[in-house]
């Protein structure tokens, strides 16, 4: 059976469920998205999935982030006034749908290909397991825009990988590749081109076999929601995010035709 | 042992006319790669992820701001190779 969100679709076959993200042009997430997911949300029953794969059908990647045409445009048309009160209310919303994934009572696995930046990285970092396939990129883009990420991607990061690698990715923008993703543990299995869907579905196969109170004990215990600071990291970017830099630098985005990298 | 530059500036437009289909014979060290293959700055990254590979290096994004010839990208590459 097939139920379909745009744009996403939640499928479900065998007690393992499928979240195929498909929103171009590379999956970005602002209210349709989001909305989406929340629906999502309401239809996975632990009853019926004891796993959720999570990976795109577009060949730009699995997510190039938060919608940033949407964000600027928000900021664009909305009274200054409303700027904090409505990035609270969607950072709010947005943390919540990563929380609900975060904490799902199912083998969580994300299937990765070519980019995962921002928003999209953030959104794989719910997952239980990642598997990346070579062309896989990951890349926490914030301060280029001068903000910090804002779905919850700091504490997550900081929860499987080490402070190092942290900061290099944070404080300096850069990308990652597959590779590299497998060797500091932020990914679990690296794959040929075009393989980490079947793969990630191999996986799922394997977790499902096993005891749901003993899966779900397990996760509670690794993978705690470091919810104290998935708070302090919404106060900063609503602060952040009212600042000038930001709004230059969505000015930029949205007006340049240049097919170059246009980040600082 | 130093590489040698021109090398890598020729297994670099190997490496680029197999990712975005163009006969290598048509590529030289100082086109500007963006336009010579016509493509944006998400495949760029995946050009990266294709040199990363096949020399044996890691270079961050930001290393490669201003660069758009495959000469200055090969220097780059070079720079990397320990």
């Amino acid at each position: 059976m097939t139920a379909v969100t745009a744009p996403c679709t939640l499928s479900h076959e065998a007690g393992i469920y499928e979240l195929a993200l498909h929103g171009p042009p590379c999956n970005e997430i602002g209210t349709t998205m989001l909305s989406a997911l929340e629906d999502v949300l309401t239809r996975l029953d632990p009853a019926q999935g004891r796993a959720l794969i999570i990976h795109s059908s577009l060949k730009s990647g699995f997510s190039a982030g938060a919608d940033l045409r949407e964000l600027h445009q928000g900021l664009v048309d909305r009274p200054e006034a409303l700027h904090g009160p409505e990035i609270r209310a969607f950072l709010d919303r947005t943390h919540a749908v990563m929380n609900a994934l975060d904490l799902l009572p199912m083998t969580t696995i994300a299937a990765i290909h070519g980019v995962c930046f921002g928003g999209g990285f953030e959104l794989a970092l719910t997952a239980d397991l990642r598997v990346c396939d070579k062309t896989a990129r990951f890349a926490f883009p914030e301060l280029r825009l001068g903000v910090i990420p804002g779905f919850g991607g700091i504490p997550r990061l900081r929860r499987d990988v080490g402070n190092g690698l942290v900061r290099d990715l944070l404080l300096t923008g850069r990308s990652i590749n597959a590779k590299k993703a497998l060797d500091v543990g932020l990914a679990a299995q690296l794959v040929a081109p075009g393989q980490a869907l079947e793969v990630a579905r191999s996986m799922a196969r394997q977790a499902i076999k096993f005891d749901p109170d003993a899966m779900t004990t397990c996760k509670r215990f690794m993978k705690p929601l470091p919810l104290a600071e998935l708070e302090l990291e919404k106060d900063h970017f609503v602060r952040l995010a009212q600042g000038p830099v930001l709004r230059a630098a969505l000015d930029r985005f949205t007006s340049s035709t240049d097919v170059r990298p246009y980040l600082p | 042992m130093t590489s040698n530059p021109n090398d890598t500036s020729a297994r670099l437009m190997t490496l680029a006319a197999k990712r975005f289909r163009v006969d290598a014979s048509t590529l030289a060290p100082e086109d500007d790669f963006f336009e010579k293959l016509q493509i944006d700055s998400l495949q760029a990254l995946e050009l990266l992820s294709d040199v990363e590979e096949a020399f044996g290096v890691e270079i961050p994004d930001y290393e490669l701001q201003g660069v758009v010839t495959f000469a200055a990208l090969a220097a780059k590459i070079d720079v990397r190779r320990v």
